[in-house]
């Protein structure tokens, strides 16, 4: 009896103190590795090579927080998420950071209670059809059916489009990317719809790309990028600045060729506090001085990261488009590092 | 040998509570009790807690906003302006559908595939193990993608069938189209006097049971034997066939057509639902065939070469001597199996079928962050669907259970 009554007692005040929760950041470096959340697979986004390693545009972000707060870019644990658990775990601690295709929503920012801390790649929804459909305009999709990831804002776009244009179609609802693939390929559906960068990463993996045509409408702005918990401002503050670090690295020429020849020290003073050699910006974020130079030494700067993953020279072949820096009429644009 | 005394007149005393017999089952339970309560009080406490370190409330109000996403499959009236409320009644109806749908198919094939088993022909019982053993030792949601990925990769798509030298044509008189996006059937139009049709279709199945439990009872007074099957059939064929052209024929039916994308008209089987239906069907159909044997196993070997004394043909001892008292071993497992396939049918969103998982507690979760509030209306459906379908089997079981008189 009494021993039952010690035991539950014991019970009880061990998992009270499991509610006391550390912040992300020395959760993270106590455990040596960052939970990072990506997509099931996405060519050129995230997906694993052929050694089981994982690659692409999103996976460098997860790589670039990992540099900045262990020094190390691979010491990443990669969580595959889809298009419906992704926010679940966050939300549940599962993963510190999810950083695949997601749209800054007002709801998701909101109501859904997370931070977004930039925008990595500025998107907008396009539809993908086989080029022998004949079809040249997304105005002719009346009665298609269309496959669609469930649990995404194309989703819903998707209704908007067709209802505000008086046609109907058919949804074929899928779970990720691969499966819409499969039910695309195999003439399950019509049209694919996504982000227009993920119906060029998926037509890029196609036995015959050429074969398939995306449709020149865009019907939505979805600009895609890391977001965390809402409540642990250090820890979006981290997210966001090695975001804002890669963007000014490229804006102001640092490479991961040059980066640690500009570590020594630079006639450029912002340079020279992005990369710690003056002012203690890194000791503000609770990180080394030079968490940057990790950063930037070993994923490369932003119009590096592009390039490297998605960029012309890849066979996924995105031009640089809305995703050039503010100097080039883009829209990337990183706050000062003061 | 303990003798019963009279109790010790002196007072209550604390430690009897412990040391006491009569009074120690009663702390323990108490104990138990408040031990048992504080922990949900904890974990609901933990949820608030942790609910209100994330920013979020607890309210069920996004049940009546507008849902945004449409549905493919909608046994009601539905479209993105309903609200997430709708959607998950939509759900539900999809969910109860499949159920209702794959547990009549796995007891058919499975009450088959069970008494087959036992036959004494070699072949037919060795198919049967197969059947058998290959579905029940294989997980559920492999048979469902494999259905599903062969309805689709190996059916020609709608536009296959265009042009004058298409690729695939309808099959049953141009009336059905096999398709990869499912199957499409003719659908009745109901033009006028279809009412009285459907009235003298009642009317004649009111007839077959009438009959049936006629037969039945001259069976047991007389012991002569009618023949129900023939009559039932033809109850259930000729007067509906005869009214229907007596009306000038008031049911025409709206062929499938090549329009656009895709094929209008009719009636469009999906393919996630037949693979779902077909997938849920067989897998549990494999463990009610095993109920079944057990069953049917369970009747004393007596009885059949009884029954063959008295000259009764196997056909007829399997259903008059073997079922009947193998139902009452058959029946509560069954219910159990029953209840497995309707949890089952929650694997649909690997084929993208929209059940009550795949909107509420798919999409309509992922759209609002409700994800609290949306798994416990979840739980709740499953749980109220459960307890129907097992008091529902548990009325039937006690109308065929070994009555002693």
């Amino acid at each position: 009896m009494k021993k039952s009554v010690f035991l539950g007692t014991i019970a009880v005040a061990g998992l009270t103190a499991g509610l006391a929760s550390a912040s992300t950041l020395e959760e993270v470096q106590e455990r040596g590795s960052l939970n990072c959340g990506v997509t099931t697979g996405l060519t050129g986004f995230a997906a694993p090579d052929a050694n089981g390693e994982w690659q692409g545009f999103d996976v460098s972000v997860c790589r670039a927080v990992a540099a900045a707060v262990l020094g190390d870019p691979m010491a990443v644990e990669f969580v595959p998420t889809t298009g419906q658990t992704r926010f679940t775990a966050l939300a549940s601690g599962e993963i510190d950071m999810l950083a695949r295709n997601t749209t800054w929503t007002f709801s998701r920012d909101v109501d859904l209670s997370f931070e977004f801390t930039g925008v990595n790649y500025y998107d907008g929804q396009g539809f993908m059809v086989p080029r022998d459909l004949g079809v040249s305009s997304a105005m002719e999709l009346d009665g298609a059916t269309v496959c669609i990831q469930t649990g995404t804002t194309t989703e819903l776009n998707l209704a908007d489009f067709f209802a505000s244009n008086n046609m109907s179609y058919e949804p074929v609802p899928i779970e990720t990317n691969a499966e819409a693939q499969q039910q695309y390929l195999a003439g399950a559906c019509d049209v694919y719809t996504t982000d227009a960068s993920g119906l060029a990463a998926t037509r890029a993996t196609f036995e015959d790309p050429a074969a398939h045509v995306v449709l020149p409408e865009i019907v939505s702005k979805e600009p895609l990028g890391p977001l965390v918990r809402h409540g642990d401002n250090e820890w979006g503050d981290i997210v966001r600045w090695t975001l804002n670090g890669l963007i000014s690295a490229e804006e102001l020429g640092i490479t991961s060729a040059n980066v640690m020849e500009l570590a020594a020290g630079t006639e450029n003073p912002e340079i020279n506090r992005m990369l710690g050699t003056e002012g203690e910006l890194g000791a503000m974020l609770g990180l080394e001085s030079d968490w940057l130079v990790n950063v930037i030494s070993s994923v490369g700067n932003y119009g590096e990261i592009f390039e490297g993953n998605i960029g012309e020279n890849t066979p996924i072949g995105l031009a640089r488009g809305l995703n050039a820096q503010w100097t080039d009429g883009g829209l990337l644009y990183s706050p000062p590092f003061r | 040998m303990a003798t019963i005394s009279d109790p010790p007149s002196d007072s209550f005393r604390l430690s009897q509570l412990i040391y006491d017999t009569r009074y120690r089952s009663m702390t323990i339970q108490v104990v138990a009790f408040i031990l048992i309560m504080s922990g949900l009080v904890w974990l609901a406490n933990n949820t608030v807690q942790n609910l209100s370190a994330l920013g979020k409330d607890f309210d069920f109000g996004f049940l009546f906003n507008r849902a945004g996403y449409d549905i493919n499959q909608r046994l009601i009236e539905y479209s993105n302006d309903s609200t997430h409320g709708r959607a998950a009644i939509v759900g539900i109806l999809n969910t109860l559908l499949v159920a209702f749908l794959g547990c009549i198919m796995a007891t058919i094939l499975g009450v088959f595939a069970g008494v087959l088993r036992l036959s004494k022909n070699w072949i037919v019982a060795r198919l049967m193990s197969v059947y058998v053993e290959g579905f029940r030792n294989i997980p559920l949601l492999l048979w469902i993608i494999v259905i599903f990925a062969v309805m689709t990769e190996s059916t020609p798509q709608p536009r296959d069938f265009r042009g004058p030298d298409a690729e695939a044509s309808m099959i049953l008189f141009d009336s059905v189209a096999v398709t990869n996006r499912g199957i499409f059937i003719p659908a009745p139009v109901w033009g006028p006097n279809s009412g009285i049709l459907i009235a003298v279709f009642l009317l004649s199945l009111v007839a077959i049971w009438a009959f049936r439990r006629y037969a039945r009872k001259r069976q047991e007074a007389t012991g002569d034997i009618l023949p129900v099957f023939w009559v039932s059939m033809a109850l259930f064929f000729v007067p509906a066939v005869l009214f229907y052209f007596i009306l000038g024929r008031p049911v025409s039916l709206n062929y499938p057509e090549l329009g656009g994308f895709n094929f209008t008209g009719g009636i469009q089987l999906r393919n996630s639902l037949i693979a779902l239906w077909f997938a849920l069907s067989l897998y549990t159909g494999a463990f009610i065939a095993e109920i079944v044997r057990a069953g049917i196993l369970s009747v004393s070997r007596g009885q059949t070469e009884a029954s063959y004394a008295l000259g009764l043909r196997p056909n007829r001892t399997m259903n008059l001597v073997i079922l009947p008292q193998a139902l009452r071993v058959i029946i509560p497992p069954l219910i159990s199996q029953y209840l497995n396939l309707t949890k089952n049918s929650s694997l649909a969103i690997a084929v993208g079928y929209m059940d009550v998982r795949s909107t509420l507690g798919g999409i309509t979760i992922n759209q609002t962050g409700r994800e609290l509030e949306g798994m416990l209306l979840l739980g709740l459906f499953y749980l109220a669907t459960s307890l129907i379908i097992s008091g529902l089997m548990n009325i039937y079981n006690n109308s065929v259970k070994l009555k002693e008189r």
